[in-house]
């Protein structure tokens, strides 16, 4: 039954693509401002303005551009940025594995502090110490991720200057990579130097986006070993004679992972979103900050390109998180 | 994703203030402890690295959105020649071009190529390139925003090392234009073998740097050009990070990250001078910060839009708002400008803006109302010294309801003549030339004016074509002196650009606000 529903979420996918592209599409095209009104320098005439919205295609009916717009889409050409002049596809290509090594990485670090502040919660449960965890999570979850990325920088990159506060790599240094997958090329080929310069760039936006994560997955995963932990199959577990910490790890943490799994994936949509800030604090080179510039020059292809891959990266997100779900739980795989 | 730059740009200015109080002298303990010694041995090592202000979207720098982006001219400058350079205090000088001129009766253009100029690639730098670039900007289809003054002129002709071409229209800020925006000489032969693309992808030009490496949004990395044929820049290496973001560039220099900033809140300005390691120097530019009088209700009586101008304290709003960084100005020309006229006087006077406004039946208790608009975020303190203004008005009869737009819908607004009856803007002229400013922006045909009465069409018109330069400044000044009679706009003052570098750098500000890594040099 799980199945079906995934097929018929796939099925819905290009028309949520196509609702989505309508939006941003006409939005950008109705709200004031346009790139051409940027662009206009000091003693152009009307003629001037109307030959640059030409050139750019913008003095069409907008149903008119978007058809035309629709179709190079369609074979995979998103049209051309206005402000940086290369293809929007080939921007996305080269930026996008920058934003998805972040968001690998700040999952990665988010999973293991929140997993282990849920464990070390579960395990104080009932003593003062337990609030204490509670608290700390409680702050890590109160302060939003760009927020953390300033303490962070000024913490970090100012106060105790030990780690990079700008950039993905360091400017002097030749990467001689064949992929924009710099970390994960460099994980594959060994080469571990490369590896380290490039996790000491991340680490600080990695952790931004990470921190407010982690509160979520100690929150979810701490309420879930709660409430498993009171079932009968672990209560008998107890009586037995198998020790608590064994129990937890053994048969309470699979059964309490799966809400942990199905409620905490889909708040990784949060992580995408917070890129845009967290990279822009920290010029880091991917997406995010490119979606920003993109706003401020009034892109519109390179805006509605940065639109579409971020509700696909969303959608392919929450069918991962349901698939994982699915394979999970037993109860879902079976109908 | 718009809210999230206002969110941003508003955290920024908020956490990064409190935070630093929090941190208080703990921030000192870096420099202290030498932190900075090392970015100084990193200089000198041969590499200046500068945290930047914005990103770099195009190479290109005849064509598209960041052709006409004043801010990226510098980068462009330090890879590319333009066809006449441009001294510190806006004064032109030889650049590719030896000489320049017109003939006698305005009708051809002289321009004399320097010898000895070389592309990144080794080639020299010809006559034919001139030519193409120019006949490229002129091109209707080629994107060049400032085609409209690169098609006065065609018909070109070489002779040796000499360019000539016949004026098709007579524009007298030609080879002004010349050294800004758009007026950059490319190379033929290497453009057309590899196409626009590949010349993003690769881009040589003849300027004191070669371009080796770049990587978008992050950082773009310059080497210095061997056969430049000006004098040899200082530091071999030169790396431009890319930080846009104003609380990650304190924090870059800061953390020793970076040898140079600038364009950072005046604060932060006055914090970091005093640090050990690092030193400041200010400089007035070509920008200045005005607000635009559209000519619609109220702004029709004349009497509205004199309170308006000497109901403000231009003064207190620098000192207090600008910690003293601005020139407060009376025409849209500012200090350094062909046309300044400094015995045109706009007086703060709030007794006579109120005696104005009884004699149009306005009071405090009767105020005449309207809107003025404004960026939140785009200039320092752009809303607080709205606010501020608004409070001036209050106080004389002026009732001002603020709106906050986004600098894109100024443009548009501006260009379809919308604007509210009051509009803050900046306005930059890094040629200084009154055309650029008086002319443009208050030259009722012009899309950047908001100010579309005849009286003005009728004054500037007839300058615009004027050849004899002493008559078309005096012409200008004379604009200015009835624009501040009439009130037709009210100018601010002028921006002071703040830097700060690490101590042991000379850094040589320019006033049309450029960073220019060749004027660095180890002190």
């Amino acid at each position: 039954m799980r199945w079906g529903e995934i097929i018929r979420r796939l099925v819905l996918v290009p028309p949520t693509l196509f609702g989505v592209a309508v939006i941003v599409f006409v939005l950008l095209r109705v709200v004031p401002g346009d790139p051409i009104s940027m662009m206009i320098s000091p003693g152009a005439s009307e003629a001037d303005i109307a030959r640059l919205r030409a050139l750019y295609g913008l003095d069409q009916p907008i149903l008119h551009q978007f058809v035309a717009w629709l179709g190079q889409v369609g074979i995979g050409d998103f049209g051309r940025s206005i402000s940086v002049r290369q293809s929007v596809f080939d921007l996305l290509l080269m930026r996008l594995p920058a934003t998805l090594e972040l968001v690998l990485l700040a999952t990665v670090i988010a999973l293991v502090i929140g997993g282990l502040a849920a464990l070390t919660g579960i395990l104080l449960r009932g003593r003062r110490a337990e609030w204490a965890v509670d608290g700390g999570v409680g702050v890590l979850l109160a302060i939003p991720d760009f927020l953390w990325a300033l303490i962070l920088l000024l913490l970090f990159g100012v106060l105790v200057p030990l780690l990079p506060i700008s950039g993905r790599t360091d400017p002097q240094i030749d990467l001689d990579l064949h992929s924009n997958f710099y970390l994960i090329e460099s994980l594959v080929r060994g080469r571990f130097d490369t590896v380290a310069a490039l996790l000491h760039h991340m680490i600080l936006p990695a952790l931004a986006l990470a921190l407010p994560f982690a509160a979520i997955i100690a929150r979810l995963l701490k309420a879930s070993l709660a409430e498993a932990e009171d079932q009968d199959y672990a209560q008998v577990a107890r009586a037995r004679g198998y020790s608590r910490p064994s129990i937890l790890l053994h048969e309470v943490f699979p059964n309490a992972l799966i809400p942990t799994v199905a409620l905490g994936g889909v708040q990784i949509t949060l992580l995408l979103g917070g890129t845009v800030l967290v990279e822009r604090i920290f010029s880091y080179e991917g997406i995010g900050n490119m979606a920003i510039d993109a706003v401020i020059n009034r892109d519109f292809p390179l805006i509605q390109g940065l639109v579409l891959t971020f509700a696909v990266m969303f959608i392919a997100l929450n069918l991962v998180v349901d698939f994982v779900v699915t394979l999970l739980d037993p109860r879902l795989r079976h109908g | 994703m718009a809210h999230s730059v206002g969110v941003l740009n508003m955290m920024s200015s908020l956490s990064r203030r409190s935070i630093l109080q929090l941190a208080g002298g703990a921030a000192t303990l870096p420099l202290a402890s030498g932190l900075l010694g090392d970015g100084v041995a990193h200089a000198a090592a041969g590499t200046l690295t500068i945290a930047y202000n914005v990103n770099l979207p195009s190479f290109d720098p005849t064509v598209g959105l960041s052709a006409v982006n004043p801010t990226i001219q510098s980068i462009y400058q330090s890879v590319f020649d333009p066809y006449i350079a441009q001294a510190p205090d806006l004064s032109f000088k030889p650049g590719l071009l030896t000489k320049w001129g017109w003939n006698d009766d305005r009708s051809k253009v002289m321009l004399e190529l320097r010898k000895g100029a070389t592309w990144h690639d080794g080639s020299p730098v010809t006559p034919e390139d001139v030519v193409w670039s120019l006949q490229r900007a002129a091109d209707p289809k080629g994107g060049n925003p400032i085609q409209f003054v690169w098609s006065k002129v065609g018909n070109y002709k070489v002779d040796g090392n000499t360019i000539t071409g016949d004026v098709l229209e007579f524009e007298p800020t030609l080879f002004k234009w010349m050294a800004f925006l758009t007026g950059y000489i490319l190379p033929k032969a290497y453009f057309e073998k590899v196409g626009a693309e590949g010349f993003e992808k690769a881009p040589i030009g003849s300027g004191p740097y070669k371009v080796d490496a770049f990587e978008r949004n992050a950082f773009l990395r310059l080497k210095a050009h061997s056969g430049y044929w000006g004098p040899k820049p200082a530091f071999e290496t030169v790396v431009f990070k890319f930080i846009t973001d104003p609380t990650s560039r304190v924090a870059e220099i800061e953390s020793g990250g970076s040898d140079l900033t600038f364009e950072i809140p005046y604060e932060e300005f006055d914090r970091l001078k005093n640090k050990p390691g690092l030193a400041g120097q200010t400089k007035p530019v070509s920008d200045i910060a005005m607000i635009f009088i559209t000519d619609i209700d109220p702004m029709l009586d004349r009497n509205v839009r004199l309170a308006a101008n000497h109901a403000i304290d231009k003064k207190a709003i620098v000192d207090r708002l600008l910690k003293g960084y601005g020139v407060p100005i009376s025409t849209l020309e500012a200090p350094g400008y062909a046309a300044f006229d400094p015995s045109i006087k706009v007086t703060y006077d709030p007794d006579l803006a109120k005696s104005l406004l009884a004699k149009s039946g306005y009071t405090p208790d009767k105020p005449v109302k309207f809107t003025i608009q404004t960026t939140r975020g785009f200039k320092p303190k752009d809303y607080e010294m709205i606010q501020a203004i608004v409070g001036m008005w209050r106080k004389v009869g002026i009732d001002a309801n603020i709106e906050i737009y986004e600098i894109a819908k100024h443009f548009e607004l501006r260009a379809g003549h919308k604007l509210a009856p009051a509009a803050f803007y900046n306005w930059g002229n890094a040629i200084g030339d009154p055309s650029t400013s008086t002319g443009f922006a208050m030259f009722g045909p012009s899309p950047h004016c908001a100010w579309k009465g005849k009286d003005l069409v009728e004054r500037i018109g007839p300058l615009w074509g004027e050849k004899d330069e002493a008559k078309r400044i005096a012409g200008y000044k004379a604009v200015d002196k009835y624009i501040a009679e009439e009130g037709e706009v009210i100018p601010l003052f002028q921006y002071v650009q703040p830097i700060i570098h690490k101590k042991g750098l000379k850094v040589v500000a320019q006033s049309n606000g450029m960073i220019l890594p060749q004027l660095i040099s180890p002190a």
